[in-house]
């Protein structure tokens, strides 16, 4: 097969690289239709307050303006995918500062703006809760009054006040296993609020036809989330509704829900014209999400050669004012809590509260972070206290495939140990790194690991005359590389090469459904419709080729480059081409050539093995891809700045389909960990963001980075898959904040328990140890 | 309004624009050359990177109005005849690019400092692309396509 399978495990330039390296991609934001009119939102002014009038009559008679829109204007019920809380603009309370109240359309942007400053606004201002501490006290500020009416999927808290989210997981003895423990080591951590920094702002275009449908082109990574969000948002029938991505500038998360979309289609219903909706960067930082900061309570208890009993941990998440992806989020900072370790014992309680601020939602890692960066840092407390390496600590203790994940799930696949040896040797973990006078050096390591198999993916393959495919899956490539992966496991299904495959734009018109881009879930879970669909062509080629080569199916093989020859005694050099065979059932027997695949990931959890309250489902997530990461750190002993020197990244991807892209992706996604770890934090004052701008909040650039992030790719092959692929879109970044807290440990001695680690924090730290 | 020309990529170009407006909104808006992005507004970030006279620019920082009569290069005019320039294709294959929204100000970051300093050091790169913030790619690859560039136009 491996002739046949050619196009894998090769990493061509991405299909799109040309077009994006000659600047002609073509981002929501590059649109343009005939007649179209330019948006622009009016936000909250308050972090809580009741809306009590609006007066749109000044800015109606701006020259220019041609709609006002209002929560007045909004036709459809509340939208969330697991608790319908939100609108598309404020509807009777405002409830952060930044959310969206009104928005115009406009002949130009310019006078969009202005006019949307023109809309008076009457409020009540009400009291309001920026903080989980203030949401959570007693007689605090509610921001739902009607949350009990809200449609949920999962088990809401009853008459809770603020509290949006409860659950809780326990496994073997919980809590009781710590009286196996020899020692116990208990710590409070706290991480801070990430914004995604994706380089294109959110935007939206929509166009109504005269046929009563709109066609929505938008910044998003789920064409099918945006469709559902406007049906349900607008009570526009679906079938109404065409959602088409263009190409993605960048996403991490934040573009997996409603962004803007909504508004645009009201606007352009209202105004009678397409409307085009592109955020300013302030506006962006300030109306749409972030990670979720929070507090970890994390207690672990092993025994005295090193064997970890049990884990504790307690998590309370701000979830901002709208639920969004929250209850996911931290159900997902539970199923990490335990770490990729076999610890029999362990509870995990976790809390999601509504605060008035942004929505806090989904971001690469999607609560892995903050449950890794406490839990590894701990472990790294446990192995100091007993001497033993942090190395060998997690190698003892490595959790191995067969093994149960938390939940129950049998882990699939897993290169943990190989993966901690690797790290291990490629950074010549043992020894010492000196530095210059005021400064230290050390080498931290963390492991990590995070699911790839989640909800539901479509293929559909069609043949073409000339005997090349069209693949179309509706799975938005957002920048890491799925296009060009997917289109190369088409290709090997069928023996094609690269350039044979075209794959279709993303559009709910006429592709399958596919749940999003999200959880790193498209290369496994597409990759597995890609595959069925695939294997459907592949049989009425043959069965077409058996009748033109008049022998049985099972007498043929495919050839390279789009044939099918006989594979028989006694030998014949008789084939035919992809080519003749699409004729022969377009003009002739048969009729076109299609496949079509689907797939979901079915695999419940265990009540048996693991006790679990107020989660949503947690069916399927233990396809799991592990990895290890070492990173070798210097800090300023003045400044309390931080440098990463070098670093060596392991993770058990299956099989790279593009070992390029797993690359790019491993490379990319530790520097977005790295910022997090270091330098990243949205900062609130009384609800109000005070950093909203690239030059307030700071993300890594080519100074702040490493030269060298190596990139180690462990080829273990995932059962569960026809490629043997798993996910690694998130693992990367997972890793990268407590390996540089271990390693700031290990230069310092000093213990560090929030993040980022800024260089003032490290100083004050470093003067209060002395 | 003000009537100005602007020589972009080789090509007069008259155009009709407020004294405020930038000379990224006037190509992306005026002149439909939508090539350079506008990701933070502020200078921060160089997707807007275009070459003014030869000389790296953050686009949305300056006026249209104040460069009326000069010489205008984007990542649209840097190849010749509709192929791609050796920036551009070290680029693509050095596997530097993803989402690709901060590209077009990188490559003409790059290519203004090649210009400069054709067989540059990493860290040489890296401080010549401090201006280009990338979300996507760590930079790793980036640093990769400028060496790659270099060795390719030295040969």
């Amino acid at each position: 097969m491996s002739d046949i399978e050619s196009a894998i495990g090769k990493s061509p330039p991405r299909l799109e690289a040309v077009e994006k390296a000659a600047g002609k991609a073509i981002y929501t934001g590059d649109m343009e239709l005939p007649g179209m009119l330019h948006g622009a939102l009016l936000t909250s002014p308050y972090p809580h307050a009741r809306i009590l009038s609006y007066d749109a009559s000044a800015a109606l008679a701006l020259a220019g303006v041609k709609a006002v829109v209002t929560a007045e204007d909004i036709t459809g019920g509340y939208i969330g995918l697991v608790c319908k809380d939100e609108s598309a603009l404020a509807r009777g309370k405002v409830r952060y500062i930044g959310e969206p109240v009104a928005a115009v359309a406009a002949l130009d942007e310019a006078t969009a703006r202005l006019a949307a400053r023109l809309i008076e606004v009457e409020y009540e201002e009400l009291p309001s809760a920026t903080t989980v501490e203030q949401a959570m006290a007693e007689g605090a500020p509610v921001l739902h009054e009607d949350f009990a009416d809200y449609a949920k999927i999962y088990q809401a808290p009853e008459d809770a006040g603020n509290l949006l989210a409860r659950a809780e997981a326990v496994m073997g003895r919980g809590v009781d296993g710590f009286d196996e423990a020899d020692i116990i080591v208990e710590g409070s951590y706290e991480v801070g609020a990430q914004y995604h920094a994706y380089m294109e702002p959110v935007s939206a275009l929509a166009s109504w036809g005269p046929d009563g449908r709109v066609t929505v082109w938008s910044s998003t990574q789920s064409i099918f989330r945006t469709q559902a969000n406007i049906h349900e948002g607008l009570g526009i029938p679906m079938g109404k509704i065409r959602c088409i991505a263009p190409r993605i500038g960048g996403g991490f998360g934040a573009k997996a829900e409603v962004s803007g979309q909504l508004i645009a289609v009201m606007l352009a219903r209202k105004a009678g014209a397409p409307v085009r909706l592109v955020l300013s960067r302030d506006e962006d930082m300030i109306t749409m999400r972030a990670r979720h900061p929070g507090t970890l309570r994390v207690k672990t208890g092993a025994k005295a050669d090193g064997t970890l009993v049990a884990r504790e941990m307690e998590v309370w998440l701000d979830a901002g004012a709208y639920a969004d992806d929250s209850p996911a989020v931290m159900n997902l900072v539970l199923y990490y809590a335990r770490g990729c370790y076999s610890i029999p014992h362990v509870r995990a309680l976790g809390h999601a509260v509504y605060t008035n601020k942004l929505r806090l939602g989904a971001f690469r890692g999607f609560g892995n972070p903050q449950a890794s960066f406490a839990a590894e840092s701990q472990l790294d407390e446990i192995a100091e206290k007993l001497d033993i390496d942090p190395i060998e600590l997690r190698i003892k203790n490595a959790i191995k495939a067969g093994e149960q994940w938390l939940g129950g799930q049998r882990i699939t696949s897993c290169a943990l140990v190989e993966s901690l040896e690797k790290v291990r040797d490629a950074s010549d973990w043992a020894r010492p790194r000196p530095a210059p006078p005021g400064r230290k050096r050390a080498l931290g390591v963390a492991a990590m690991t995070h699911t790839s198999a989640f909800l539901s993916s479509g293929a559909i393959v069609r043949l073409q005359g000339d005997g090349t495919v069209i693949l179309n899956v509706g799975a938005v490539d957002i920048g890491q590389g799925s296009d060009t992966a997917l289109s190369q496991m088409c290709a090997a299904a069928l023996g094609l090469d690269i350039e044979q495959v075209s794959l279709a734009t993303p559009d709910t018109d006429s592709a399958p459904y596919n749940y999003g881009t999200n959880a790193s879930r498209v290369t496994y879970t597409v990759g597995q419709a890609v595959h069925r669909a695939a294997m459907q062509v592949r049989t009425q080629l043959l069965e077409h080729g058996a009748a033109m080569l008049e022998c049985k199916p099972d007498e043929l093989e495919l050839r390279p480059g789009g044939r099918i020859g006989v594979n028989a005694e006694p030998a014949r050099n008789a084939e035919v081409s992809f080519a003749d065979i699409a004729g022969r059932s377009l003009w002739a027997v048969g009729g076109p050539i299609t496949g079509s695949g689907s797939f979901i990931p079915n695999d419940p959890p265990d009540p048996q093995h693991t006790k679990l309250t107020g989660f949503l489902g947690l069916d399927a997530l233990s396809v799991l891809t592990f990895g290890a990461q070492v990173v070798e750190i210097e800090i300023d002993e003045v400044t309390g700045a931080i440098e990463v020197l070098e670093v060596w990244c392991a993770h058990d991807v299956g099989r790279a389909i593009n070992p390029g892209a797993v690359e790019s992706q491993i490379q990319g996604g530790f520097v977005q960990g790295q910022g997090y770890a270091l330098c990243e934090e949205m900062l609130w004052e009384d609800g109000r963001l005070v950093n909203p701008s690239f030059m307030d909040y700071k993300f890594p650039g080519t100074l702040d980075t490493p030269d060298k992030i190596h990139a180690i790719i462990l080829e273990t092959p995932e059962v569960s898959h026809p490629f043997s692929v798993k996910g690694v879109g998130e693992p990367p970044l997972v890793g990268a904040a407590p390996a540089i807290n271990n390693a700031v440990s290990a230069a310092t001695g000093l213990r560090l328990k929030q993040i980022p680690l800024t260089p003032e924090r490290v100083l004050r730290a470093l003067l209060a140890k002395g | 309004m003000i009537d100005i020309t602007l020589r972009i990529n080789g090509e007069e170009r008259a155009l009709c624009v407020p004294a405020s407006r930038t000379l990224l909104d006037a190509l992306r808006n005026n002149l439909k050359l939508t090539g350079s992005k506008n990701a933070c507004n502020q200078g921060v970030c160089g997707a807007c990177t275009m070459l003014l006279d030869g000389m790296p620019v953050n686009a949305c920082l300056v006026l249209a109005a104040n460069v009326a009569g000069r010489e205008i290069v984007t990542i649209e005019g840097l190849g010749e005849g509709g192929t791609l320039s050796p920036m551009q294709q070290a680029f693509i294959d050095a596997g530097a690019i993803q989402c690709g929204f901060c590209m077009s100000g990188m490559i003409v970051s790059a290519t203004a400092f090649l210009a400069e300093n054709p067989q540059p050091s990493r860290q040489e790169i890296r401080a010549a692309l401090s201006g280009n913030l990338c979300r996507c790619s760590g930079y790793v690859r980036v640093i990769d396509a400028v060496i790659l560039a270099s060795e390719r136009m030295g040969a």
